[in-house]
């Protein structure tokens, strides 16, 4: 990754889409930068993190969204520009505070606020496929949504620009294919921002009274519509009366450009690529229908753009308008992201053209060779994870205990326990906080005849994030369960990002290290800390506690994130092999089949287990657990 | 001679955590520096290590290109793991693809497990050549072992993609990328890694 801050004025680069973003938004002046990680938006906030010491901007890992959209909110009171980012999930989180932003307005000391939501179309890294536009539109803020890596990076400067002349945040959505992908950007000028922060004490900020407010923000927008009909983020291209016109957005406009060359209908399909989203453009959209026989309309996920252009339709009581198509018709899929297939199969069905990517012979060979010779590559746990030993000695604990606990799980690399591959332990999964959530729930059915133990789930960083609260509610409300923090040290899922137990900022500048063990004790649960690696000691810790009725538990399984680990210490703990002679192979397989370590596994020809060369961590746990004490470890010096 | 294509679609395929992303941004940005539009399309983030990952690169004269190649159409597929090869020849392979692979398997858990299984290398070597205009072959991972280095193996890969001479980049605009792209001290390293791959197939 190039040095954000140091790119030349003028010149071309080759830029992740939230790299784009990180320049654009320190061209645009920006002090104040605040997210908590979550895929695909994470590397906005990582980027000006790398730079914050020589631009002199603020940049922070907060506990959740919310506080750092909150955070944000301050510094642009305090007259800068300010951003916070987030994933469509965070989004959620940050809500409530989003909410009232625009009809408080930014305060009199002309900052300057973006917010940017990541959607992730596909769920790649989610939980969902959430589409966020229409909470942009719910909360009054102007959206835009670039369909190039240039254009997230020229939205990014304007957004705060319009921000700080209206007095309102705005709304740039970022989405997976651009966050995550690179491409060319020819970057401007950057100049240092060096404005002073202040408050003026007399003045107060508030949505209270909301509906005059409220009348002022329905007038902005109205403004803002205006500018957003002549914007120069959307444009035409195409045949000046196209037979069909798609009306695109996002990652919709580079799909529907590959469609249209594919099968060579420049001369027949117009496309109109739309980035001002809210307030929707609808004259302008509805000039552009006026000269086309047909419409389609091509974005991810939900049908925003298609409901807002019927309704720009319905509203211009066009005579003879043209159809629209999309997800309502059927041409395109409620479900998934965008591709050029997609938009190239909608376009045969309404052309009537028959289109096949390859011929029938090449197609009839992959199907017969080579579909079934591509084993699956589910995903799992790294070797060395420590989850996969928690996870070991959980299911091992549930079994012996014998009442059926149940389990509520959370976010982070422990929730790969459920995908097809996993251990499959848990019972639950949905969000941040939601494993300790759901539990205080699990936890005061006793009353109403409940008897099975339970065991909420969370990360290190999950917990600040989201869990002190639920956990806060089982001790005020007497549930009786058993919370296990799988703590690894860092946020890992999302890239290594130091939280509030790490000790250090997101700038690595050392920091106090909130505890969460002497939090847990003060509140006055029972607390204890197991290595997973010693998993009889875990195992035989987590049945103990799920007999202890008396309140809430909090049962710390410490191990730092093996990669992490390997970052820090650049060499492998001991020397494993796998004795032939002893190992049982196919019939015992508890190495390869049980644990699912990608480090070891079966070998064809010897028809015993083999290490992974390449792979294989050399953490020592199969050694510790093999049944026929065929795995060898050897310390290093 | 190199493949003469606009817009030029490359796979980057391999499991995660053997540096596909590096290796992408490597060849991207030096098309971009010779003043190609360059886009790269992957997906990371969640825990993605030991999954099936792959990068898309897209290289034109005439304009930007989206991060997606639609079905059917790579021109070339450099595979990392050879069932990644295959995997991705059976999305985007075509009569006239080449593939340059990484022979050196990373089993899959569901092949450790037993529960699948994994093809005979040979029987591998057979069906990618059936796929493909020209496959090439290469051991990178034992290439990688012998430098000490298996983080190496996705820049003996690009070596390796040089010395087929398929694409139209030459080993400075390699060797610069990758000047800027690692620390100093990890530079030397590369540099034996790209050297290595280049002769590997030459």
């Amino acid at each position: 990754m190039p040095n954000i801050a140091k790119l030349e004025s003028g010149s071309y680069y080759l830029l992740q889409g939230n790299e784009a973003i990180a320049r654009g938004a320190l061209e645009a002046g920006v002090q104040y930068s605040a997210a908590y990680p979550g895929t695909p938006s994470t590397e906005i906030l990582t980027t000006l993190a790398s730079v914050a010491k020589e631009t002199g901007i603020h940049a922070e890992w907060s506990s959740n969204e919310k506080v750092a959209t909150e955070a944000a909110l301050a510094a642009a009171y305090a007259g800068l520009r300010t951003i916070s980012s987030m994933k469509n999930a965070g989004l959620n989180v940050a809500m409530d505070t989003l909410q009232h932003i625009n009809l408080a307005t930014l305060g009199d000391q002309k900052g300057a606020m973006l917010v940017v939501v990541a959607d992730d179309p596909q769920s790649h890294a989610s939980g969902d496929e959430e589409d966020t536009r229409w909470v942009a539109q719910m909360a009054n803020a102007p959206l835009m949504e670039p369909s190039s890596f240039q254009e997230a990076y020229e939205m990014t400067k304007y957004l705060f620009d319009l921000s700080e002349e209206f007095n309102i945040f705005c709304w740039l959505r970022d989405y997976t294919r651009l966050a995550h992908s690179r491409g060319r950007v020819q970057v401007g000028e950057y100049k240092k921002a060096t404005k002073k922060p202040k408050y003026d004490r007399s003045k107060v900020f508030t949505p209270y009274i909301a509906p005059p407010k409220h009348a002022i923000l329905v007038e902005k927008m109205a403004k803002i519509r205006e500018r957003f009909e002549e914007s120069r983020f959307n444009a035409y291209e195409g045949p000046e009366n196209p037979e069909l016109l798609i009306i695109c957005c996002g990652s919709g406009a580079p799909c529907s450009r590959d469609a249209v060359e594919d099968l060579k209908l420049q001369d027949k399909v117009g496309i109109l690529k739309l980035g001002t989203l809210w307030p929707f453009p609808s004259r302008l959209v509805v000039s552009h229908i006026k000269k086309a026989k047909k419409v389609l309309i091509v974005e991810e996920v939900d049908p925003y753009v298609e409901t807002h252009t019927k309704a720009a339709v319905a509203d211009a009581k066009l005579a003879d308008a043209a159809d629209i198509l999309g997800r309502g018709s059927g041409h395109i899929s409620y479900v998934g992201e965008n591709n050029p297939d997609r938009v190239i199969a909608a376009l045969g069905s309404i052309f009537g053209l028959k289109y096949e990517a390859r011929d029938a012979d090449y197609e009839k060979k992959i199907n017969d060779i080579a579909k079934p010779m591509t084993a699956s590559r589910g995903l799992i746990w790294c070797p060395g994870c420590p989850h996969r030993a928690s996870y070991y000695a959980l299911g091992n604990a549930i079994k012996r205990d014998g009442r059926n606990a149940v389990v509520t799980s959370d976010i982070g690399c422990y929730t790969m326990d459920i995908f097809p591959d996993g251990p499959q332990v848990a019972n639950t999964l949905h969000c941040m906080g939601g494993g300790v959530g759901e539990a205080c729930g699990f936890g005061q059915l006793a009353a109403l005849g409940f008897d099975q133990p339970v065991i909420g789930i969370c990360g290190d960083s999950t917990f600040f994030h989201a869990s002190i609260p639920p956990l806060v509610n089982a001790i005020y409300n007497r549930a009786n369960m058993t919370i296990i923090v799988l703590d690894n040290a860092i946020t890992a899922m999302t890239g290594f990002q130091p939280h509030a137990g790490s000790g250090r900022t997101a700038t690595q500048e050392a920091t106090p290290t909130v505890d969460a063990e002497s939090l847990c004790r003060s509140l006055g649960c029972r607390v204890e800390v197991e290595d997973p690696f010693d998993t009889k000691a875990t195992a035989t810790k987590i049945q103990e506690l799920l007999k202890d009725d008396n309140g809430v538990k909090v049962l710390f399984l410490r191990r730092k994130c093996e990669l992490l680990r390997q970052r820090q210490e650049k060499k492998h703990p001991y020397k494993v092999w796998v004795d032939t002679e002893k190992c049982k192979g196919d019939k015992c397989g508890f190495c390869y089949r049980i644990l699912q370590c990608p480090g070891i596994g079966y070998d064809k020809t010897t028809g015993k287990a083999k290490i992974q060369e390449a792979l294989c961590a050399e953490c020592g746990l199969c050694a510790d657990l093999c049944p026929s004490k065929a795995i060898m470890k050897e310390e290093r010096a | 001679m190199a493949i003469s294509a606009d817009p030029l679609n490359l796979v980057i395929c391999g499991v995660g955590g053997q540096g596909n992303i590096l290796l992408s941004g490597v060849v991207g940005g030096a098309y971009l520096k010779k003043g190609y539009y360059a886009t790269i399309g992957e997906t990371f983030g969640a825990a993605q290590r030991g999954g099936a990952v792959f990068s898309a690169v897209r290289v034109s004269k005439k304009r930007e290109y989206g991060p997606l190649i639609p079905d059917g159409q790579a021109h070339l597929i450099l595979g990392l793991e050879p069932i990644e090869t295959m995997r991705l020849l059976q999305k985007y392979g075509n009569p006239n693809v080449v593939c340059v692979t990484n022979m050196y398997p990373v089993i899959p858990a569901s092949v450790s497990a037993n529960k699948e299984s994994y093809p005979d290398i040979e029987d591998l070597k057979k069906a990618i050549t059936d796929l493909s205009s020209k496959a090439y072959f290469i051991d990178a991972t034992s290439i990688a072992l012998e430098l000490n280095a298996p983080i190496a193996m996705n820049i003996i890969m690009a070596g390796a993609l040089l010395g087929t001479k398929q694409i139209d980049l030459t080993p400075e605009d390699i060797t610069n990328e990758l000047r800027e792209s690692m620390p100093p001290d990890r530079l030397a390293l590369n540099l034996t890694a790209l050297e290595r791959g280049m002769k590997a197939i030459a």
